[in-house]
């Protein structure tokens, strides 16, 4: 990993005083003043129950949405002030499912951003493969696919491998496993683990699975109604003395302390 | 007079009716997917359009085809008595299945990969037409068989205005109390629907992902 400034900078996300609010007819706070530094290089686990705003955070990240109130700033700029467009090509994005294009073949989803960058073709096709191998899928049985042909959890090892394809300096993920069978879940997340260690990239996660995220994460930083509780790094996480730390703790089957 | 033996006699002149009608079917077609289609991408954005072309398509619709035919008679230009009219007349029913499909099929698209598109840094243009459209494509040629059929089927009344086709038999038949000559023209746009539904419902298949 490079220790330059100018790519610590590259990689930075940074919440400052953030609130959004649904506009309409009846406006509903989903987050409100929250202010978090994500480190470059961390593996940031945004952890929460349904409705906690986890997935709006990250949705902020890549101006999916704009804040109604202070500022996301990406590379030290805020994301009101960027070309939306350069700004997601930046920031790979992993959703549940995948969100393949199901009449793309898989090279195609893989070498699509790269493809609206204007590689040329040699450069895509030598990409995908190298991608496919990376997230342990064989290029050559695969490339031609479709997705339906795929099973999900190769899917979503497609949908990381297209996040990854442009080697954007940050990487969004909401749930990208969660709707995985248990067994290969758990073995995606254990790749999944010593890849974003060794990709050194910037990694923002969200789930609701405890287990997940003191797995995954460098750091945890649990949202409860919008407001965040705490931010801790997974082995302090559960002696955090806080009622909703307590009830994601027992959701782990397990009393705190005895575990992590 | 048997049936078969009337087909037999006329063969020339219904041959020749059936191209009519199936010229007068493939030109309405042709300016209906021209309207239908783009105007359907045009207001995937634009609500208050939406609504409106929507609208005016519904209300078409519901008009019976022998008044739609008849109001169009005195409109200067698009009106008059011969084919151009029922041509006309044959775009504005078929539109609203085209561009109801076209709208429904470009946004019925799962959600999980407009959201990976629009995050992925596509453009709103790029999302219509690299994934949009190849994905709506199946939908909206469902519309265009719908509106092909319907417009055989309207296209016999065409003959009532003096546009020709098949029509022509019917209502000299109705006129002469002929089932035989009634079958003459019936027949054949009976078969030529199933023909048009067979066809386009093959290409549907053939154009559906998964």
């Amino acid at each position: 990993m490079n220790a330059k400034p100018t790519i610590v900078n590259e990689s930075t996300i940074e919440f400052d005083k953030v609130t959004y609010s649904f506009q309409g007819s009846s406006p509903n706070t989903v987050v409100s003043d929250i202010s978090l530094k994500v480190n470059p290089a961390e593996t940031l686990v945004l952890l929460g129950r349904s409705g906690s705003g986890k997935t709006t955070l990250l949705r902020l990240v890549n101006r999916l949405l704009l804040p109604t109130g202070g500022q996301v700033l990406v590379q030290g700029q805020a994301t009101s002030e960027w070309d939306p467009i350069p700004l997601r090509r930046k920031i790979g994005y992993v959703i549940q499912e995948g969100g393949l294009f199901p009449h793309f073949t898989i090279a195609e989803n893989i070498g699509l951003v790269p493809k609206l960058e204007k590689w040329d073709g040699d450069r895509i096709a030598k990409r995908v493969s190298e991608l496919l191998t990376l997230v342990g899928l064989e290029a050559d049985r695969f490339a031609s696919r479709r997705p339906h042909e795929l099973s999900g959890g190769q899917r979503q090892r497609v949908g990381v491998a297209r996040a990854l394809a442009a080697d954007p300096p940050i990487l969004l993920m909401d749930e990208p496993f969660g709707a995985l069978d248990p067994v290969t879940r758990a073995e995606l997340q254990r790749e999944f683990r010593s890849l974003a260690r060794r990709l050194g990239k910037t990694i923002v996660f969200v789930t609701h699975d405890v287990r997940e995220a003191l797995l995954l994460a460098t750091r945890i930083v649990l949202l409860e109604r919008g407001h965040i509780v705490t931010s801790a790094p997974p082995e302090e996480f559960l002696h955090v003395d806080h009622p909703e730390v307590q009830a994601f703790a027992l959701s782990l089957g397990a009393l705190p302390g005895a575990t992590a | 007079m048997s049936p078969w033996r009337f087909f037999h006699e006329h063969s020339a002149e219904i041959l020749e009716a059936t191209l009519t009608h199936l010229t007068l079917v493939l030109v309405a077609m042709a300016f209906a997917i021209a309207i239908g289609v783009p105007l359907g991408l045009l207001i995937v954005h634009r609500p208050a359009l939406r609504n409106l072309s929507l609208g005016i398509a519904s209300v078409l619709q519901t008009i019976p085809s022998l008044a739609l035919f008849g109001f169009l008679i005195p409109i200067p230009f698009l009106g008059g008595i011969g084919r151009r009219t029922a041509i006309v007349a044959l775009v504005l029913y078929a539109l609203l299945p085209i561009l109801r499909n076209t709208y429904v099929g470009l946004t019925g698209i799962d959600h999980a990969v407009l959201d990976a598109a629009e995050a992925m840094g596509m453009t709103t243009a790029q999302i219509m037409w690299q994934v949009r459209l190849p994905l709506a494509l199946p939908v909206i040629l469902a519309g265009i068989r719908t509106a092909t059929i319907i417009t055989i089927g309207v296209a016999t009344i065409a003959a009532a205005i003096g546009a020709g086709g098949l029509g022509t038999f019917i209502f000299r038949g109705v006129a002469m109390v002929s089932d035989a000559v009634i079958l003459a023209g019936a027949i054949p746009a009976a078969l030529l629907a199933i023909l048009a539904d067979v066809f386009l419902g093959w290409l549907e298949r053939r154009l559906r992902v998964a």
